[in-house]
């Protein structure tokens, strides 16, 4: 048993070296969720960041495999809850990969444009928080006004605003709303006039950018060497996104840059995400006028059964490589599933590019590297 | 050299933070394009989308039918056993025996709104309704039986 004193002296012995250890989290306003960083800091300099996780394991993975093939995406939407559709995208198209079902071109537009739509809400999401995280309170409430609207498309459309579950193997559950077409076309025109607000309010502030510039840089071969991807990758110079690598639904037919920055550190992986939203935009507008006519759904048997073998499927998600991998038996519920999330990797390089650095830029690091905790810990 | 570049540093450091401002300043005077919604007191004109997933409901009309036949698609197509479906045999004026439900209950603290049960039901006797008011002071009674009581099954339906 400790008695007080011995409490109040055991955390101001700093150790052999002056070392100093500190919980950040998992109640801890910047870490979005319960990641618990242990932080060994010499002075103000951090040492070493070691993460913990376990708060919100839910063994998704082992759940899916007691899940039917119809009935485990739907539990997909609770890892990245911010992009949703694009995971429930993943495994529709893993299953229809593996039974060879036919969607149709209709099913595969709206997927794309509900896709790159989730990705916008998401990064727009990020923009806010990491203001926020940065001590800037106003751009969130303008980040949100956007992304309300896309919630409303969601809303109006799937019938649910974060966890929506409207994919379906073979193509989307029903026909998208008759207002589909000119909400979005509303969306594309606000967001078009509103997106310089952000430039004002935030790219452009001093103080954004001496917090931001120079700091925690991630070169491209440590972005490679620890399985980095998506913004926080292509921010160090790395081309990795799977719209371009291997495209799927509709993105072999649709024009759009590979945003890539090659300065590594957090405000280039600011600038990919503003300009990969641009990007999105262009892609949502080659596509919302071509929707084409037609079934919204392919035909499928009513039990679904894969055949024996292994299927893996990787998509783009707002944070970077999705993959699910699914060892079959040819029942009727997957024998084994994993799925490789891109927060995993993302986070495991914080300690490699926080590590000698202040602890007030470990906010602006782990910041930008748009860490969703029930991503990375399923 | 040295103030030439401190005094511009310090210029574009203010210019850029009055830029913010202004922005700042743009939405303070016009308060219209504000879009915050009053939650409590907008309930007389909040209208939720008609797709919004909610709770689901069995609808009957006004003779007191519903369309469900007991058929278990939904109790199957649910991931997390939120329906239970007990059904029993109703004899028909002929003398046959005929399925029929004796209960349909849904428990709504289970649901996660997939969506799944409403897609898998053959005779549309199941809907999702835009509720979003779930609060209750029990959790027990969140666990509701959807069909009324004295209710039984449309003409017609197999």
């Amino acid at each position: 048993m400790y008695n007080q004193t011995e409490i109040i002296k055991d955390t101001t012995d700093l150790g052999p070296d002056g070392e100093l250890v500190i919980n950040m989290g998992p109640q801890h306003p910047a870490t979005h969720g319960v990641l618990h960083l242990v932080v060994t800091l010499n002075g103000e300099t951090i040492k070493k960041i070691e993460p913990h996780l376990g708060y919100i394991h839910r063994s998704i993975e082992k759940m899916c495999e007691r899940l039917s093939y119809r009935q485990f995406i739907y539990v997909t939407s609770r890892m990245d809850y911010l992009s949703s559709h694009i995971n429930n995208t993943a495994c529709a198209l893993l299953i229809e990969k593996g039974m060879q079902i036919e969607v149709p071109e209709r099913a595969k537009v709206v997927r794309t444009i509900l896709n790159e739509l989730t990705r916008i809400a998401s990064h727009e999401l990020w923009i806010g928080a990491m203001a926020m995280d940065l001590g800037a309170f106003t751009p969130f409430f303008y980040a949100f006004r956007e992304r309300e609207m896309i919630t409303d498309i969601m809303e109006d459309t799937c019938g649910a605003r974060l966890t929506m579950n409207y994919i379906v193997p073979g193509g989307l559950m029903y026909d998208i709303h008759p207002n589909f077409q000119t909400k979005v076309k509303a969306f594309v025109k606000q967001f078009k006039e509103k997106v310089t607000e952000y430039e004002d309010l935030v790219t452009g502030n001093i103080i954004f950018q001496s917090r931001t510039k120079g700091v925690g840089v991630l070169t491209a071969e440590d972005a490679i060497s620890y399985g980095c991807s998506g913004p926080v990758a292509r921010a160090s110079g790395v081309s990795c996104d799977m719209r371009k690598i291997a495209p799927y639904d509709a993105y072999d037919r649709v024009e759009f840059d590979e945003v890539i920055e090659t300065a590594g550190d957090s405000f280039a992986r600011y600038i990919v995400r503003v300009k990969e939203m641009n990007q999105s935009i262009r892609i949502i507008e080659q596509l919302i006028d071509n929707i084409p006519e037609g079934e919204f759904v392919g035909k499928t048997k009513n039990v679904l059964k894969l055949n024996k073998g292994e299927f893996y499927q990787r998509v783009e998600t707002a944070r970077g490589e999705f993959g699910v991998f699914i060892v079959s038996e040819g029942g009727t519920t997957p024998y084994r599933i994993k799925f490789r999330s891109p927060g995993f990797s993302n986070l495991s390089v914080l300690n490699h590019i926080a590590k000698g650095s202040k602890i007030g830029d470990l906010m602006a690091t782990m910041g930008t590297l748009d860490l969703v905790i029930p991503d990375i810990d399923r | 050299m040295f103030l030439k570049d401190y005094i511009s540093d310090v210029y574009n450091g203010v210019a850029s933070l009055l830029k913010g401002m202004r922005k700042t300043g743009y939405y303070f005077t016009h308060s219209k394009e504000i879009i915050t919604e009053q939650y409590p007191d907008n309930r007389a004109t909040l209208k939720l989308a008609d797709r919004f997933k909610g709770e689901v409901v069995m609808p009957h009309d006004d003779n007191n039918e519903h369309t469900c036949t007991g058929c278990t698609a939904c109790e199957l197509a649910c991931p997390n056993g939120t329906i239970k479906i007990i059904t029993k045999f109703d004899v028909t004026p002929e003398g046959k025996k005929k399925k029929a439900i004796d209960a349909f209950i849904y428990r709504l603290e289970m649901c996660t709104l997939c969506n799944l049960c409403i897609t898998a039901c053959p005779s549309d006797a199941i809907k999702m309704v835009p509720n979003f008011e779930h609060s209750v002071f029990d959790r027990s009674k969140l666990t509701k039986v959807l069909n009324k009581p004295g209710s039984k099954i449309k003409e017609g339906i197999e």
